[in-house]
């Protein structure tokens, strides 16, 4: 092996260590949005971020174990994340339109808040 | 030729990683939901297509890298149309933006407020 060679085998594994460090705090962070709401849409666009945060893992994880069949998981999980977003933006329409109290309450801090000028 | 396609998988999935950083800074930092859903469905779709990307790259082969492509293109299209979907039923379900939106147009049309 080369110098070279072994230089990039190791710049691989740190930077692949790294790539995995940098998601996971990423994905703490959409679990805590998650967790905070305010609202059920902002929940929806962290799921929708996780997704994205997972397909991330899933690919770090293909070039660390070497295994290219990942990349099939990764594309059942983007296409399983966009119909899950798509269902839970019929649940909001159909749920605020039909003026279920929950999602009342949640608009009318909304409005509140937008009012209050914050 | 090895050395040079590991250093360009490496840049490449530290700089996928930092996209999705930045995009759930943004998802934790910005005010409300419209302006959390540019950040999740811009640099969030970014970071994931360029760490695909790089698996593709560190494959080299012709059926990897036609998946990752198909796969990137994907998520490209269907992003922007699951984050309009999610703003347009946001917003006809009553949410109104943060006061920080100086002209909400459609405040007269979409449930005015009784």
């Amino acid at each position: 092996m080369t110098p070279l060679e072994t230089f990039a085998a190791q710049f691989l594994h740190y930077s692949v260590l790294i790539s995995l460090a940098l998601l996971t705090v990423s994905f703490f962070i959409i679990v805590f949005r998650t967790v905070k709401g305010p609202s059920l849409p902002d929940r929806v666009v962290a799921l929708d971020m996780l997704v994205a945060v997972g397909i991330g893992f899933i690919a770090a994880i293909g070039v660390f174990t070497g295994f290219y069949l990942y990349i099939d998981i990764a594309i059942t999980l983007g296409l399983v994340g966009f119909l899950a977003t798509v269902a839970f933006a019929r649940f909001v329409l159909n749920r605020g339109l039909a003026g279920d109290k929950t999602i009342m309450d949640e608009v009318e801090d909304s409005i509140r808040r937008r009012e209050a000028g914050q | 030729m090895t050395a040079v396609v590991e250093i360009i998988t490496g840049i490449m999935l530290v700089i996928g990683a930092s996209f999705a950083l930045v995009a759930s800074i943004g998802i934790i930092r910005l005010k409300d939901v419209y302006m959390r859903m540019h950040a999740a469905s811009k640099a969030g779709t970014l970071g994931s297509g360029v760490m695909l990307l790089a698996l593709a790259i560190h494959a080299s082969d012709l059926a990897v890298v036609t998946r990752a492509i198909a796969g990137v293109v994907f998520f490209l299209l269907t992003a922007p149309i699951s984050a309009h979907l999610l703003a347009k039923a946001a917003y006809a379900a009553g949410y109104r933006p943060c006061a920080d939106t100086k002209e909400d147009a459609l405040a007269k049309t979409v449930r005015p407020k009784s």
